[in-house]
């Protein structure tokens, strides 16, 4: 069973992924792994509600639901049935960046996944009837997700205050007003301006060859049209040049806090440094349960029942650095986040320890290799980077770079970012849980 | 703290084997545990769980909460290491400690490059032989824990869910809350963490899986290894049996929210439920099958009225929930609700059309593949089939068992296990169903 074992196992190849660009602009990015009979097959858009316009938040998202209700050959309703016929998992999602659908499958089944997909990229019903129904999930969505999560709530607040002009600073969802009056017209404009070949990137992982994923991508997406697609607007967010701090009432028992500081986004994988520092940063902070905010702030002088510290390197807007805590009974929001300051500060002055160093990368190489697992996550990362202006064999060179982050990179970025007119600040305020007095 | 193990649910979905599956091995460990292994050289990496009967079901009442301490403490100072040791140590080999923690089960899972396995497993030897329940540590943890009892009671999902299993048990350890009460917690001594740790961490009933980059021999020293510290224990006994509701009870929570949360259930499956795969298949056509579902298709599809609505069993060592769940905005309670019941009744009186059968079982045969395709759903597998003593050929039995399974036994199992007329409702949001 060894040898079996060994034998079934590819060996990697210096090709994998193999890239090809079909003429009428559709990327296609194929990552061979022989592991199990299986391939996911994932569409990527470059669409998302960062290309959204006042008015018409959250259309991205609503289109994305309206992709599984038909067209002229595939009826409403029958792109998941016959999905699920085929043994398959599928399923959407919207990011501010772009819109991706996916399928999981039998290796053999990978040709209905691309028929499919391929259908709807261009013979979209959108209709009338359809819609009225659908928006109504997606408000009820929105009140599952958002306005009845006191912690989704105060995010999305604090995103609308910490950025002023980027798109970045609506949520993605939309707001409930613009669900309320968003018509299939809103929907189909969006779907004609950004929905086409030049647009997207197919992203196939699996027990396939590149050759056949090719050919199969050539015959059924070959033949749709480019469109001419709308010059995006930078839409550069003005420096922030003074703190900004805002208070959000919600039906709660326990306060929140939100420190959010604008920060950098890789832009040129092989140049840019920043990112990587800011990597190891929220790693140094939050990395692990040793790290500094967990041990400081609910170990050592408990303030607070949970801290974290999270940043995404990548993305077509800008970056925020986000630290979110929930103080412990007794202690408020402004004590909390004394302690936060307390400890970026000790990064600014002291820097970091060649030790909290080396674990931090120690933990991202490893993570390297346990992503490998999973078949669907490889995919991922490969349509995220493409979408996000980065390429698939950026994937390599971010791990090199962040193993290359010295100590005092790590203080530069932490005294050039965490400072004080760089920042929001939100808090959440418990308000009576008991009653029906809020309802919406 | 550890939650309840939402990925559970998934496992009923699961399972399946069309081709000679999985070469698993199986032995018992010097000291007696059972240990089940696959060895798969594709990725320079191990995996690794250790499961014990520990979980809530364990608790009692009075000490709520107990069982989820005790696994949360484990790992908080073992040996001569400090709790910052023991993840500094962790993070610096970058392995990933985590685990499972349901009504039946608490565990560890482990996941390490296979250079560093030796090291990463001596790390959780010794979190398993020699934990120090520091009593600094515990009072910490036991004030953490209120708090984030209080913080979970401003979430309407939670608190239907916490409603939902109260009003389905009652006096069953089921019923109880995985995280115990705020007065339970608040009672905890150290010397209940070292009993509940003493009685239940122990090789009876102790797992072990193990998928990844080492050789038998070498998987038969990392077993042993996580075994030998361990007492061999009395056995442990089962868990009472569940008790069946013998009239519906409804239970309407008012709470300022746009959405009501509804649950509607019924005491479900056991894992080894001569009715399971019946109710498997069947399932998927009332609402475990997405949008090929009854739910989703009444609910959602024709009426818009929810974005999630589900149907599912929890198969656990005695009968877990059957649980119907949706959301939608207040002022639809009442709608919503009369679908979903009429839905359920339609289902339970004529069972699925030779149609939905067919889709059904497409679906679970022809997605077996999708069930096994990484190491960590191969290591989950192994460990549920060797917790529940299931055969190990049950991954190459499954889509045999669901081509099986008939329209007649679909409607037999339903209207047997599921009492329509006696089921448990929860309803948070709306003052009085809308």
């Amino acid at each position: 069973m060894c040898c079996l074992a060994l034998l079934c196992a590819a060996p990697p190849l210096l090709a994998n992924p193999y890239m090809e660009t079909l003429p009428n602009g559709l990327k296609v990015v194929v990552k061979e792994d022989r592991r199990a009979p299986v391939v996911v097959s994932q569409i990527w858009y470059k669409a998302g509600s960062i290309d959204e316009y006042n008015g018409t938040t959250g259309v991205a998202h609503a289109l994305e639901h309206m992709m599984f209700k038909g067209t002229k050959k595939v009826p409403a309703g029958q792109f998941s049935k016959l999905i699920a016929a085929a043994g398959g998992r599928e399923n959407a999602f919207t990011t501010q960046d772009y819109t991706a659908f996916f399928q999981e499958l039998d290796k053999s089944k990978l040709p209905l996944a691309m028929r499919l997909e391929s259908d709807r990229m261009e013979n979209l019903l959108l209709s009338e009837k359809e819609f009225s129904k659908e928006i109504k999930v997606v408000m009820e969505e929105r009140r599952l997700r958002t306005e009845d999560q006191p912690h989704a709530l105060l995010y999305e607040k604090m995103m609308s205050v910490a950025f002023q002009d980027s798109p970045e600073r609506r949520p993605v969802i939309g707001w409930m007003n613009d669900l309320q009056n968003m018509t299939v017209g809103d929907a189909r404009a969006w779907y004609h301006r950004w929905y086409a070949p030049n647009n997207a990137t197919l992203v196939v992982v699996g027990d396939v060859s590149h050759e056949q994923v090719f050919a199969l991508a050539k015959r059924y997406y070959g033949k749709i049209k480019p469109a001419v697609l709308p010059v995006r607007k930078p839409q550069v967010e003005p420096e922030q040049i003074g703190i900004k701090r805002i208070d959000v009432k919600a039906p709660a028992n326990t306060p929140y806090l939100l420190m959010g500081y604008h920060a950098p986004e890789i832009r040129d994988a092989a140049k840019d440094w920043e990112p990587y520092a800011l990597d190891v940063l929220a790693g140094v902070l939050d990395g692990n349960p040793a790290a500094r905010l967990d041990k400081a702030l609910t170990r050592d002088n408990p303030v607070a029942v949970s801290v974290d510290a999270s940043y995404d390197d990548t993305g077509r807007g800008p970056g925020m650095f986000v630290i979110d805590a929930t103080p412990s009974q007794g202690k408020t929001a402004a004590e909390v986040e004394a302690a936060i300051r307390a400890q970026l500060g000790k990064v600014v002055r002291e820097g970091v320890t060649e030790e909290e160093l080396k674990r931090v990368k120690a933990q991202v190489t490893a993570s390297h290799v346990f992503q490998r697992d999973s078949m669907f996550y490889q995919a991922m990362q490969i349509g995220q980077l493409e979408s996000v202006g980065l390429s698939y064999e950026d994937i390599d060179v971010m791990l090199k770079k962040i193993n290359e982050v010295t100590a005092d990179q790590v203080r530069q970025v932490a005294a050039k970012y965490f400072t004080d007119d760089n920042l929001t600040v939100a808090v959440l305020v418990p308000q009576p849980m008991k009653g029906d007095g809020h309802a919406k | 703290m550890p939650n309840k193990l939402i990925a559970g649910l998934f496992l009923l979905a699961v399972a399946g084997a069309a081709h000679a599956t999985l070469p698993i091995e199986h032995w018992q460990s010097a000291s007696g545990a059972k240990v089940l292994f696959v060895e798969n050289h594709d990725m320079p990496m191990v995996d690794i769980k250790v499961d014990f009967a520990a979980g809530s079901g364990r608790d009692t009442a009075e000490k709520a909460g107990l069982a989820g301490m005790t696994r949360h403490l484990m790992a908080l100072g073992a040996g001569d290491l400090t709790e910052d040791q023991i993840s500094g140590k962790l993070a610096d080999i970058g392995a990933e400690l985590g685990g499972d923690f349901d009504r039946d089960v608490a565990g560890f899972s482990l996941r390490t490059l296979t250079s560093q396995r030796s090291e990463a497993v001596d790390l959780l030897a010794k979190i398993l032989d020699a934990p120090k329940f520091d009593q600094k540590v515990l009072d910490r943890e036991k004030t953490r824990q209120i708090a984030q009892i209080r913080e979970a009671e401003m979430d309407p999902g939670h608190i239907a869910a916490e409603t939902f299993d109260k009003l389905l048990y009652g006096d069953h350890p089921y019923g109880l809350r995985g995280e115990g009460e705020i007065d339970t917690v608040r009672a905890f001594t150290r010397q209940n963490v070292v009993d509940f740790y003493r009685t239940h961490y122990v090789t009876d009933r102790e797992v072990i899986a193990i998928v990844g980059d080492l050789t038998r021999e070498q998987a038969q020293a990392v077993a042993d290894k996580l075994s030998a510290g361990l007492a061999a224990g009395k056995p442990i006994p089962p868990l009472p049996e569940v008790k069946l509701p013998t009239s519906a009870e409804t239970k309407m929570i008012p709470y300022p929210s746009s959405q009501s949360h509804i649950l509607i259930g019924y005491p479900g499956v056991t894992r080894d439920d001569p009715d399971y795969f019946p109710l498997l298949v069947g399932n998927y056509v009332l609402g475990g099958g997405g949008f090929e579902s009854r739910l989703l298709n009444e609910v959602r599809e024709k009426r818009g009225l929810a974005y999630s609505v589900y149907s599912y069993f929890y198969p656990l060592e005695r009968k877990g929930p059957f649980e119907v769940g949706l959301q939608t905005r207040k002022d639809q309670t009442r709608e919503a609700l009369a679908i979903v019941r009429k839905t359920i009744d339609d289902y339970i009186a004529q069972g699925p059309t030779p149609k939905e059968i067919a889709a059904a079982k497409d679906n679970l045969v022809g997605g077996f593949p999708l069930r096994i395709d990484s190491n960590r759903k191969i290591v989950d597998y192994l460990a549920m089939i060797g917790f529940y003593h299931l055969p190990l050929t049950y991954l190459d039995d499954f889509t045999k068992k669901v081509n099986g399974v008939t329209a007649a036994q679909i409607r037999d199992a339903f209207s047997r296990r599921i009492n329509p007329a006696d089921m448990v409702t929860v309803v948070v949001g709306a003052p009085s169903g809308g």
